[in-house]
């Protein structure tokens, strides 16, 4: 019972005394998720503004670009509302979740899309190799190769919480790494543009760690 | 890696407690299944849906009385990430198709029960009520071909027995798709959860009232499919 009294206790420190008086942005766009990323920052005790407007955007302190949903139609509708371009002129810490960390890379398989451009890499497809390789990669995996200001306290072997389709390889600005099919990039850091393939939002205290340590930034 | 996932029936309590506190001893996933939602009870689902999506830290899967694209959205708004759907889903298979495409596979998660009889598996409407000619594996499988992202398989026959999933089943089902399976119904003790995903090759291992009574404690459930070689978050 020991394992469980000590369960509640970080939960209860997160919840109940962590408190951010500083300006969070959760970027909206047309791709979803953004109720789930919401209420994680309201359990660490920040209220985030959910908007499109640009000059809250660049007036924020943290900016969170989440996402679920398909590359090709996403970057259409950045593209459309001239979010692209503002999205990469930003200079304060930038955290992309999932296909928000996809579309910080230069390309993707998906739909053969033109993205961002933040991280030089482009985004595979998973290739099934056996019958038990899954696609999409759904589940919890473990985190190895830590490096980066996201990972603070957190140990390899850790685990968190994916769900994609597509990858980005392990390159220079890989902050941490996953091993499904192929060794790929679980998370991304270069400069002020932080990016997780998994969900932090749904990976139990150690994605509020990870959270944490973004808005310590 | 094998999850192990809570379903919580409206009526086991103060389901708000419960998620919170099964999402703290280490549940991989929570699946609330609203089997009562008549349309008056909409709103108070929803809303029940949306408290509880913001006291847990964990994938949320939420199943009951969702027959079109809007009860969808209307529960992804409300803070879940998944929708299962059964009885509306046999009644209307394009249903599936709807889903995966507006939302992406993984949002969609078709829920089957089926009996064995027979020494066939028949798919059953309405919390299991009214038997159709719908095969379990033909059912399966084409509700992964039109999107289906995941399958929740409730084997009737042991369903509430406590002597152990439905696994010859669970194994012909793995062997057969390529997404991934929840078992449901049988679990007793904890050596039953080893054999689901050892014998029964499921993805992931749903169960209630051995955690509700505290008959399993989830800590320990876990240690011991540790030390049975099966990779589980801790």
């Amino acid at each position: 019972m020991q394992t469980k009294r000590k369960l509640h206790d970080s939960q209860a420190t997160n919840i109940a005394i962590v408190r951010y008086k500083m300006n969070v942005v959760i970027i909206k766009y047309n791709a979803g998720n953004i109720r789930s990323v919401d209420f994680a920052l309201k359990r660490l005790g920040v209220n985030a503004q959910i908007t499109d407007s640009a000059e809250q955007i660049q007036g924020a302190d943290k900016v969170i670009f989440p996402g679920v949903g398909e590359a090709g139609s996403t970057m259409q509708f950045l593209r459309q509302t001239g979010m692209d371009k503002l999205l990469k002129s930003l200079h304060q810490p930038f955290l992309g979740i999932c296909l928000g960390m996809q579309l910080m890379c230069h390309s993707s398989e998906e739909g053969g899309t033109d993205c961002l451009g933040m991280f030089d890499e482009n985004v595979k497809r998973f290739v099934p190799q056996v019958h038990a390789d899954k696609v999409p990669h759904m589940g919890w995996n473990q985190l190895e190769n830590l490096k980066g200001k996201l990972f603070r306290d957190i140990k390899a072997g850790e685990f968190v919480y994916f769900v994609h389709s597509f990858y980005v390889p392990v390159c220079d600005f890989t902050a941490a790494s996953t091993q499904y099919i192929v060794p790929f990039s679980a998370a991304l850091e270069k400069d002020n543009f932080y990016a997780t393939q998994f969900h932090p939002e749904k990976s139990g205290s150690v994605g509020e760690t990870i959270l944490k340590n973004f808005l310590e930034l | 890696m094998k999850g192990i996932n809570f379903v919580n029936l409206r009526e086991a309590g103060d389901p708000v407690e419960l998620g919170r506190e099964y999402s703290r001893q280490g549940a991989d996933e929570l699946v609330f299944l609203d089997i009562t939602a008549s349309y008056e009870e909409r709103k108070t689902f929803t809303e029940l849906v949306s408290r509880i999506a913001a006291n847990i830290n964990i994938p949320f899967t939420v199943g009951g009385g969702i027959n079109e694209i809007e009860d969808v959205e209307r529960l992804l708004v409300a803070g879940a990430d998944k929708i299962s759907i059964n009885s509306s889903a046999l009644l209307h298979p394009q249903l599936i198709e709807n889903i995966a495409t507006h939302f992406g596979s993984q949002v969609c998660v078709v829920a089957i029960d089926a009996r064995e009889d027979d020494k066939d598996w028949f798919c059953y409407l309405k919390g299991g009520r009214e038997r159709t000619e719908k095969k379990l594996f033909e059912w399966a499988y084409e509700a992964q071909e039109r999107g289906a992202g995941e399958i929740l398989f409730t084997s009737m026959n042991h369903d509430g027995v406590k002597n152990g999933y439905a696994n010859e089943a669970l194994a012909r089902l793995s062997n057969k798709l390529s997404i991934p399976i929840i078992a449901s119904g049988g679990a007793g003790k904890k050596e039953h959860f080893a054999d689901v995903f050892l014998k029964g090759k499921a993805d992931a291992a749903l169960a209630a009232s051995v955690f509700h009574f505290g008959e399993i404690p989830i800590p320990e459930l876990k240690s011991y499919l540790c030390s049975r070689n099966i990779t589980v978050r801790i």
